[in-house]
């Protein structure tokens, strides 16, 4: 059931995708502010200068959470490949976001701590929605687990619409676009210095940086589930929401976390629920 | 060339200028000049840069600021002192309050001279402190691998012949 294959594929290529992606995002925001911006293999560039650099870490422990939260996010991507169970994935994704909060915790500095703080916040902000997502899947497919969600030829997007317009809201916390990112962003200044990565220089960072675009994939290919009926629909809807992602981000200011959690639980309560009980209602929970 | 040189991040920090040179520093990030298509972030955390570029000239307010900062960049670093006030304290080096340039506090890499020095000879500087920076890297490796050799051959850390510039 569970492709080891695809894990493998997934850990050794998702870094190069997702570092591209990020230099190509870099790119089309440079232009979009009618800059030239830097070349799109920038990102790789700023992970291999971090090697380079000296590991200053503040305590015994702070490096070895930098490594945890790679480790597990590299996880939870390589679960999802292999087409592992959806709910599995999600507790997975949870506690690699919790390594990098006790990463910014261990170190004895204020910013990093509000930056940790507004990190578990926005855990609490997207982690309902993301998994009526995974609820929203389920009854649409009849399965939680992701290659057989990937494989169903039944048409998802049509049967949950709300769910997946709730999972792009949190997709935007996720990704640390603007609005949402209040806990640490791309950008260059911000009112916590660096929020969560405050305390981290030189590999650790490197190892945060790379486990971001293990995420980046790992949440794009979360997307496609959304139209796995028709393989060619669901990579111009990958397409079109990260494109959708740069816009919002270059086009909104930073929200306070109060909005940010408000927000996403009120789109979680309203559009998800919504959805779940007309399908409920109009299929009787086995579409 | 190594990768430092392609991505050179950036921590500014004002210290006590007129702002004349902050203006054409913060110039250089605007779409007219764009140094983000060199790599070049500027960071606003010590942690995560590689060159500390300074305006304005030391006081006793800021003394402990300038050097508070230095010490929290990850090696190899450098500074770039911007505008004639950072290189030699300029018509302020005589005021009772002014200590002089940066160099007093820290070592000064690269100095910047110009009041207010142009966005182009702020690049021009960052530039230069990018082949001084390769040469602290290669510097930097050197001393870590004579320190690993001289700790197998059993000598105390202490009696470690530092190597000489590699610039």
């Amino acid at each position: 059931m569970i492709n080891i294959v695809w894990a493998i594929v997934f850990v050794l290529v998702a870094p190069l995708i997702g570092g591209l992606i990020a230099g190509i995002d870099r790119k089309i925001t440079a232009h979009m502010q009618g800059r030239v911006g830097p070349s799109i293999f920038q990102s790789f560039w700023d992970v291999g200068k971090l090697f380079e650099k000296e590991n200053a870490v503040v305590n015994e422990t702070q490096h070895y959470y930098a490594i945890c939260y790679v480790v597990f996010m590299a996880f939870t991507g390589a679960l999802f490949f292999a087409g592992g169970n959806l709910l599995l994935v999600i507790f997975a994704l949870t506690l690699a976001g919790i390594f990098l909060v006790l990463g910014a915790y261990s170190a004895n500095s204020p910013y990093s701590y509000i930056g940790a703080e507004r990190e578990l916040l926005q855990i609490m902000a997207y982690e309902p929605m993301v998994i009526l997502a995974a609820v929203g899947l389920y009854v649409a497919t009849g399965s939680f687990n992701v290659n057989d969600i990937a494989a169903s030829t039944s048409p998802v997007i049509l049967l949950i619409p709300g769910l997946f317009l709730g999972f792009l809201y949190v997709l935007t916390i996720k990704l640390r676009k603007s609005p949402f990112d209040i806990s640490t962003s791309h950008h260059a200044h911000q009112e916590i210095v660096k929020g969560v990565t405050t305390e981290f220089s030189g590999p650790s960072l490197a190892w945060i940086e790379i486990s971001h675009w293990y995420e980046t994939v790992f949440l794009l290919g979360f997307v496609y589930l959304f139209f796995g009926f028709n393989p060619l629909l669901g990579v111009i809807a990958v397409v079109v929401v990260y494109l959708l992602e740069i816009f919002i981000d270059n086009t909104n200011a930073r929200v306070t976390w109060q909005l940010a959690v408000k927000s996403s639980w009120l789109i979680a309560a309203v559009v998800g629920f919504v959805n779940l009980a007309a399908l409920y209602i109009l299929f009787g929970g086995h579409v | 060339m190594t990768y430092l040189a392609k991505s050179p991040w950036i921590i500014h920090y004002d210290a006590s200028s007129c702002n004349g040179c902050d203006i054409e520093v913060l110039a250089s990030l605007t779409p007219m000049y764009d140094v983000e298509r060199f790599g070049i972030i500027n960071t606003g955390n010590p942690k995560h840069a590689d060159i500390f570029v300074v305006t304005g000239s030391i006081n006793e307010q800021n003394r402990e600021v300038v050097k508070n900062i230095y010490d929290q960049m990850p090696h190899p670093n450098v500074v770039v002192a911007v505008g004639i006030c950072a290189c030699s304290g300029g018509v302020f080096r005589e005021c009772y309050n002014v200590a002089g340039g940066i160099d007093k506090v820290i070592p000064v890499d690269v100095y910047v001279p110009g009041c207010a020095c142009r966005p182009e000879s702020i690049i021009d500087g960052i530039v230069t402190a990018l082949g001084i920076l390769e040469g602290k890297r290669t510097k930097m490796v050197l001393d870590a691998d004579k320190k690993e050799h001289h700790r197998h051959a059993g000598l105390h850390p202490e009696h470690i012949p530092k190597s000489g510039g590699a610039q």
